[in-house]
C-alpha cells in the first residue's frame, strides 16, 4: 500500500546533475521528512526542473544519491517510484480522452485498486467537465487535471514543477488547500517555483547557490586536456 | 587497460607519439601490397588481369566488417563503463567502415563488368555488404540526428549493439535469398578455392588496410577530442546564467 | 494485470477515436501496393510473379510509416514520464504498445492481402500462404521498429531517420515472407519460411523491448 502512511524521510546527498555537456550543480544535498515542504527556486537554467527530475528517478545523477527511509533508492527503485508522484511542466493529457477516463487511466498506471476519482475531479472543481473530451479544454483546466492525479492515488512524496503555472486565482487556492491536507496527512513535498511564498512554512533551496565553480570538474572531461 | 586510456591528456600523448609510425607502416605495407597484387600474383585463368581487383574488394569487404564489430564493441563499452573514449572512438570509425563498404561495392561492380557484362549482381556478398554499408548509414545518421551530441552518441551505439545482434541474421536471410534465386551459373567471387600466390597479397592487402584504418582513426578521434576542448573553451568564456540585477555575490 | 490491460484498451481506444490515423496507413499500404501496375504494366503474368514482393515491400513501408504513432504522441506531451513511473515496467510498456500497434497495422494489413493479391492476379492458392506469412511476420515489424521509434525520439526528422534505420532489420521478415510464398507454389513448401518468420517475431518478443526500453530511458532525459 503506498497511501500517506508510507511517509518516510527523503535525503538526497551531494547531487550533481550533468545535462549534455554541462555541470548544471553540484553539492545539492537535503532532507525531507514527513510533513515538511521544500521549495526550490533559481534563475532559469539554474536546474530546478532537472532537480526534481532526478529526484523523480527520471534522471541519473552525475554524483551524489538518493535516500528513502534511510535505504538507497537504488536498491529498490519500484518501491521508491510507488510512493512518488510527479507532476511535470507537461500535462500528459491526450485531447481524445475524456477528463474522468484520464483520471482513471493514470489511476490504472499506478496499480490502484480503488481510485479516489471522484474526490480528485471535486478536489480541483472539474467535476461539471468531467466527461468532457480533453481537446476542449482550456490550458487552466488542463493544469487542474494534471493535479487532480494527485489526489485520486495517493502518494506521500510529490514533486511539483511550476503547479500554478496557468491556473487562475480559484486554481490556486484548491491547491493550496490541496497541499495543505496533504502535509496534515503526513506527506511531503517539494515544489519547484518562482514564488518563494507559494508554500507556507516550507525551507528554500536556492539552486543557484549550487551552480559549478571554476574549481569543479569541468563541464567535459574529454576536454581536460 | 581501459581505464588508464581514459585519460584524454594520455591518449593524445600516445597517439601523437604513435601516429607517425603507424602512417609509415600503413604505406609500406600498402605499397607492397600492391606491388604484389599488381605485378607478382597470377592472372587468373578464367578472368585474366580483372581479379586483380579482388586484392582491393575482398580485404575491403573483411574490414567493413570488421570495423563494425570494432564499432558495435566500442559501443558496448560505452554505454556498460561509459568509457567516455569508447564513444569517441566509436563515431570515428564509422565512416571509415562505411568507405571501406563503399570501395568494395564499387569494386565489386567494376569487377563484375568485364564478367557479366553488367554493371550490378546480387551475389550474396555483394547484397550483405550493401545492407552493411545502410547499417553504417543508420548509425552515422542517428548519431548526428540530435542537437546533444551526447544523445546522439548513446542512441548510435544502441543502434549499433542491435545491429550487430541482427548482422547474423541478415547474412544468413540474405544467403538464403541468395540460394533461392540463382541467377544461372554458380559463380563465387574469388573462385572455389584460393591459392597460396593469391592468399598472401590478399593478407597483406588485408594488413595494409588495418593499418590505414588505424591510422585514420587515431587522427579522426584526436580531432574529435581537440573539437570537444574547442566546444568547451568557448562554453567556460561565455557568461555564465545571470544573476537577477539585486542578488547578493553568489557565496562560494 | 490491470495497468496492462489499462494501456492496451486506452491505446486502442485512441485509436478508435483518432480513426484517421491507421485509414492513412493503410491507404498508403494499398496505394503503393496499386503503384506497381502503373509502373510495371498490368500484363498479368509479370504482376503474379512479383505479386508477392509487392505487397511485402508495401507492408514494411506501411509500417514504417506508422511508427511514429508510437511514442511520439507521449514523448511530447509528457506521458512517457509518467508511463516511466508507473507499477508497469517499460519493457511492459512496449510490448502492450506494439500489441496495439500490430492490431491497428498489422492486422488489417494481414485482412486486406488476399484483396490486394487479387488486384495483382495472383493464384488463390498462394493467397493463405501470403497471408499466413503477414501474420507471422508483421509481430516482427512492429516490435522491431519500436526500436527504431524510441532510439529516433527528439531527433531531427524522426520519420525518415526511423525508416532508414529499421529497414534494414526488416530485410529477413522480408526475405522469408516473399520467399513462402514462391516456395509454396514450388516444390519445396512454404514451411520452412513460416517457420523462420515465427521464430523472427518470437526471437524479438523478449528482445526488442529490453532495447526499446532502454532507448526509452535515454529519452527521458
Amino acid at each position: 500500500m503506498t497511501g500517506i502512511a508510507g511517509a518516510v524521510a527523503l535525503v538526497a546527498e551531494d547531487l550533481a546533475c550533468r545535462r549534455g555537456e554541462r555541470l548544471i550543480f553540484t553539492g545539492v544535498s537535503l532532507v525531507l521528512a514527513p510533513g515538511g515542504a521544500l521549495v526550490l527556486t533559481g534563475a532559469n537554467g539554474s536546474g530546478k526542473s532537472s532537480l526534481l527530475r532526478l529526484l523523480a528517478t527520471l534522471l541519473a545523477p552525475e554524483a551524489g544519491r538518493i535516500l528513502w527511509g534511510g535505504a538507497p533508492i537504488g536498491d529498490d527503485i519500484a518501491a521508491y517510484r510507488a510512493h512518488l508522484a510527479y507532476v511535470g511542466h507537461r500535462d500528459a493529457i491526450k485531447p481524445a480522452l475524456s477528463v474522468r477516463e484520464t483520471l482513471g487511466f493514470w489511476a490504472a498506471m499506478r496499480g490502484a485498486a480503488r481510485p479516489a476519482i471522484d474526490a480528485a475531479l471535486a478536489a480541483f472543481g472539474l467535476e461539471a467537465i468531467a466527461d468532457w473530451p480533453c481537446g476542449w479544454l482550456s490550458a487552466g483546466q488542463r493544469r487542474r487535471l494534471a493535479l487532480a492525479r494527485l489526489v485520486a492515488t495517493p502518494t506521500p512524496l510529490w514533486l511539483l514543477d511550476e503547479p500554478s503555472a496557468a491556473l487562475d486565482a480559484d486554481g490556486e487556492a484548491r491547491l493550496a488547500v490541496t497541499i495543505a491536507s496533504h502535509r496534515a496527512a503526513g506527506g511531503h513535498i517539494i515544489v519547484a517555483t518562482h514564488q518563494a511564498t507559494a508554500v507556507p512554512g516550507a525551507s528554500e533551496l536556492r539552486l543557484g547557490d549550487f551552480a559549478p565553480t571554476a574549481s569543479d570538474s569541468p563541464d567535459d572531461p574529454l576536454a581536460a586536456y | 587497460m581501459l581505464s588508464r586510456l581514459a585519460n584524454p591528456a594520455r591518449f593524445m600523448r600516445l597517439s601523437g607519439a604513435v601516429l607517425p609510425l603507424l602512417t609509415a607502416a600503413a604505406a609500406l605495407v600498402l605499397l607492397i601490397g600492391f606491388y604484389l597484387a599488381l605485378f607478382v600474383a597470377p592472372p587468373d585463368y578464367q578472368q585474366g588481369e580483372s581479379v586483380r581487383i579482388m586484392f582491393v574488394h575482398v580485404p575491403a569487404a573483411w574490414l567493413a566488417l570488421l570495423v563494425y564489430l570494432l564499432v558495435a564493441v566500442a559501443s558496448a563499452v560505452a554505454l556498460v563503463w561509459r568509457h567516455p573514449l569508447a564513444a569517441i572512438a566509436a563515431q570515428a570509425a564509422a565512416p571509415l567502415g562505411a568507405a571501406f563498404t563503399l570501395v568494395c561495392l564499387v569494386t565489386g561492380s567494376l569487377w563484375g563488368r568485364p564478367m557479366w557484362g553488367t554493371w550490378w549482381v546480387w551475389d550474396a556478398r555483394l547484397t550483405s555488404v550493401l545492407v552493411l554499408f545502410f547499417l553504417y548509414l543508420g548509425y552515422i545518421a542517428l548519431a548526428n540526428a540530435f542537437d546533444d551530441p551526447g544523445r546522439g552518441g548513446r542512441a548510435a551505439s544502441m543502434l549499433a549493439l542491435v545491429g550487430v545482434v541482427n548482422l547474423p541474421i541478415i547474412k544468413f536471410s540474405v544467403d538464403w535469398w541468395n540460394t533461392l534465386h540463382q541467377a544461372g551459373s554458380v559463380f563465387r567471387i574469388g573462385g572455389p578455392t584460393i591459392d597460396s600466390s593469391m592468399l598472401v597479397p590478399l593478407l597483406i592487402m588485408a594488413c595494409g588496410y588495418l593499418l590505414l584504418f588505424s591510422t585514420l582513426l587515431l587522427v579522426r578521434m584526436r580531432t574529435a577530442l581537440n573539437e570537444r576542448k574547442a566546444r568547451a573553451l568557448q562554453l567556460a568564456t561565455a557568461p555564465a546564467a545571470s544573476a537577477p540585477p539585486h542578488a547578493s555575490p553568489v557565496p562560494r | 494485470m490491470s495497468a496492462h490491460l489499462g494501456l492496451l484498451r486506452r491505446e486502442l481506444l485512441l485509436a478508435w477515436r483518432q480513426g484517421g490515423e491507421i485509414g492513412l496507413a493503410l491507404g498508403f499500404f494499398v496505394l503503393a501496393v496499386v503503384l506497381f501496375p502503373l509502373g510495371v504494366g498490368p500484363e498479368a503474368e509479370i504482376l503474379r510473379r512479383i505479386g508477392a514482393g509487392i505487397i511485402w515491400v508495401a507492408a514494411l513501408l506501411a509500417a514504417v510509416l506508422s511508427l511514429d504513432r508510437l511514442f511520439a504522441a507521449d514523448h511530447g506531451d509528457g506521458g512517457l514520464d509518467l508511463l516511466a513511473l508507473s507499477a508497469m515496467p517499460l519493457e511492459g510498456v512496449v510490448i502492450v504498445k506494439c500489441a496495439a500497434h500490430w492490431v491497428t497495422t498489422g492486422l488489417p494489413v494481414v485482412v486486406l492481402s488476399p484483396f490486394l493479391a487479387m488486384l495483382l492476379n495472383m493464384d488463390t492458392a498462394e493467397m493463405p500462404v501470403l497471408a499466413l506469412g503477414l501474420l507471422l511476420g508483421t509481430p516482427a515489424l512492429s516490435l522491431l521498429g519500436a526500436i527504431a521509434a524510441a532510439l529516433t525520439l527528439g531527433a531531427r526528422r524522426p520519420g525518415v531517420l526511423s525508416s532508414l534505420l529499421v529497414l534494414p532489420l526488416y530485410l529477413p521478415v522480408l526475405i522469408f515472407g516473399a520467399g513462402a510464398v514462391e516456395a509454396g507454389v514450388g516444390s519445396t513448401g512454404a514451411r520452412a519460411h513460416l517457420l523462420l518468420l515465427g521464430a523472427l517475431s518470437l526471437a524479438a518478443l523478449p528482445l526488442a523491448p529490453l532495447a526499446t526500453a532502454a532507448a526509452l530511458r535515454q529519452a527521458l532525459d
